[in-house]
């Protein structure tokens, strides 16, 4: 390839092109990519409604017209592993757009940029955040958050006169959001932080500086475009670890509440929050299986695209 | 170096400070009042208001705060709400003691696995063989403890009946075998990857290319030049595997019936008992910013080119 030629391709067609020499890498991508969409999708796809119980056919084994069987109230499995899916999909993408990008990468910008007292704050909020036991941090604050956060729904019910805010699930989603945060926010910022620090003294930002471009653009222009692989990376690392986050809280009954259906929620009520669950793997394995799975393959997933765009993105391997 | 020692000295207390005063202030706005906990089904508005005036609970937050830490620093958190009448420090001992004991037996179990394989990984870079290694412990680190734990019972306990289901009996004891392979076996899984992408940087740097141009015996770059300096970054998630005592086997604990630190937290988690929360709060962030410290100096012990600022 001559200098010419490398010039002609744009750096998003390179990393495309170098991610797609990795086989794995998008075998998983397209593996997340369709477990997202049945949870997307899940209202049109579940055959049954994750609440819909029958009493008549309960515990009963695969057949044509419950395809993983129903669970002691007669629920449909395979619905509610969908629905499940869809709370996963809800809580990674919250888990993503609040803690990696707008905090993340807000936070990582304005410290890189402004340093002094700003960046002081920051980090040091960062370094008391992450100087917590963090599974345990999780737990503490989905318990001590959900009442208050559940009267603050009432309240807000009563004074505007509406209501299903409360029963759409709602609380839930951000109980679980906001115990998340401190789990991805602030590896995403330090990252971005380092970069805008070695990016603006390049001479081009500071030339860019001096010819009078403003803040703005040089950091639009300039490093932002300089920051989205890593920022990519550490995101994705970050999301396995948000969806198992959710599945352990909501095991613990600290998550998603019943009837509303999470893949940790259906683990918890089948096992019996783990005390049942060998009765549960030799009697009706299906039970237990079709929600780990899922869970498995989306860890395992996750993790390979996550090797696969730092081999790539990681230039010192290269 | 000197001044870089003494600022993180004094700052690590001021930390920890602001650690306790956050879980301090989660106890205090959450829910469930200490009180209505203690008193249970006797519960009466007179009473109720003379104990919390002997508990000094209609002090001032910060009040409350500053005298709780005044206790703590004497190794006194309190007393427990649930469990009348038992400090939490006489409470949580014990626990602590089995916790460390599992990690420290799943910890031995990870290292012994994983490093040996990240090194086979790595040598073998290039072949199958490696990304066979890689896949495989990346299926094991997936693999759902809420799986794992039943199907290692399943199989040792009731299939084979090699060892008993569940309960703890100590160090020595059977019963530790399966909850320790849960936690150990996704932790190995950890070390292939670190030792296999550390192993990497190192075979490719100059030093080891010298090595080998001048002739010194495969064996020798490797165990000599390359594993020794690629054992560095590894050092890191030692340090902080070992302080995530408190964290790390939490949900394998319940699964197993182990009376650890991670039955008992979630146990005061959902009983509100603050006492104790706070106090395995407070310890964990204690031990992982002490790790973090010991893991910084022992790195410029080790490698002299990282300057610490």
């Amino acid at each position: 390839m001559n200098d010419h030629e490398i010039r002609n391709i744009s750096s998003t067609r390179l990393f495309i092109q170098n991610f797609s020499r990795k086989k794995l890498g998008v075998a998983c991508v397209i593996i997340v990519s369709l477990i997202y969409l049945v949870g997307i999708f899940a209202p049109i796809l579940a055959p049954y409604d994750y609440s819909e119980t029958n009493l008549l056919k309960t515990q009963a084994g695969p057949d044509f017209e419950n395809l993983l069987g129903t669970d002691r109230l007669g629920r449909d499995i395979l619905s509610r592993v969908i629905w499940g899916i869809q709370t996963t999909v809800i809580v990674t993408i919250t888990g993503l757009l609040t803690g990696s990008l707008i905090l993340g990468l807000f936070l990582g910008l304005l410290a890189g940029f402004y340093k002094g007292i700003f960046d002081f704050i920051v980090m040091r909020t960062g370094e008391l955040v992450s100087s917590f036991p963090d599974i345990l941090l999780i737990i503490l604050l989905a318990a001590t958050l959900r009442p208050r956060i559940t009267n603050l729904f009432y309240q807000i019910e009563d004074n505007l006169n509406i209501s299903g805010l409360i029963s759409s699930g709602i609380i839930d989603y951000l109980v679980i959001g906001i115990a998340l945060l401190p789990l991805s926010w602030f590896g995403t910022m330090r990252l971005i932080r380092a970069q805008v620090f070695s990016i603006r003294e390049i001479e081009y930002v500071q030339s860019a500086r001096t010819s009078g471009a403003s803040t703005i653009r040089i950091v639009t222009r300039h490093i932002l475009p300089n920051v989205i692989s890593p920022l990519i990376v550490t995101s994705t690392f970050g999301l396995g670890a948000v969806a198992l986050s959710e599945v352990i809280l909501s095991f613990f009954g600290l998550g998603v509440q019943p009837p509303r259906p999470s893949l940790g929620a259906m683990l918890s009520d089948v096992s019996g929050r783990g005390g049942a669950s060998v009765s549960v793997l030799t009697n009706h394995p299906e039970q237990l299986l079709s929600p780990i799975i899922v869970i498995w393959i989306m860890i395992f997933c996750w993790n390979i695209i996550g090797d696969a765009l730092t081999d790539i993105l990681n230039p010192k391997k290269n | 170096m000197l001044k870089y020692i003494f600022r993180r000295l004094i700052w690590m207390p001021i930390l920890l400070l602001f650690v306790s005063l956050i879980v301090f202030i989660l106890g205090v706005y959450g829910p469930g009042d200490p009180v209505e906990v203690q008193l249970g089904n006797n519960y009466d508005e007179v009473n109720a208001e003379r104990i919390r005036e002997k508990m000094g609970l209609n002090d001032p937050i910060l009040l409350q705060w500053a005298r709780y830490i005044g206790n703590a620093v004497t190794g006194d958190f309190g007393e427990s709400y649930v469990f009348k009448n038992r400090a939490v420090s006489e409470l949580l001992i014990p626990k602590l003691i089995v916790s460390a004991k599992l990690n420290i037996i799943s910890f031995a179990i990870a290292i012994s696995l994983g490093i040996p394989l990240g090194f086979y990984a790595a040598i073998n870079y290039g072949s199958s063989k490696d990304p066979f290694v890689v896949i495989l412990s990346l299926f094991f680190y997936a693999m759902p403890v809420f799986f794992t734990a039943p199907l290692l019972i399943l199989i040792f306990a009731l299939q084979l009946d090699l060892v008993p289901a569940a309960g703890w009996g100590g160090v020595f004891d059977k019963r530790i075998i399966l909850p320790a392979l849960t936690v150990g076996i996704p932790g190995a899984a950890v070390f292939v990857r670190l030792i296999r992408a550390s192993m990497l940087e190192v075979l490719d740097s100059d030093y080891i290319k010298l090595a080998r141009a001048k002739g010194v015996s495969e064996i020798k770059v490797l165990w000599k030049h390359a594993f020794r300096n690629a054992m560095l970054p590894v050092v890191t998630i030692m340090g902080f595997s070992l302080a995530g005592l408190f964290g790390g086997s939490l949900i394998v604990e319940i699964l197993y019936g182990i009376p650890g630190v991670g039955r008992i937290s979630l146990d005061s988690v959902y009983s509100r008992d603050y006492p104790v929360i706070m106090a395995i709060v407070l310890l964990g962030s204690s031990a992982l910013v002490i790790a973090n410290l010991i893991i910084d100096f022992i790195y410029t012990l080790v490698d002299p080119r990282i300057e610490m600022q």
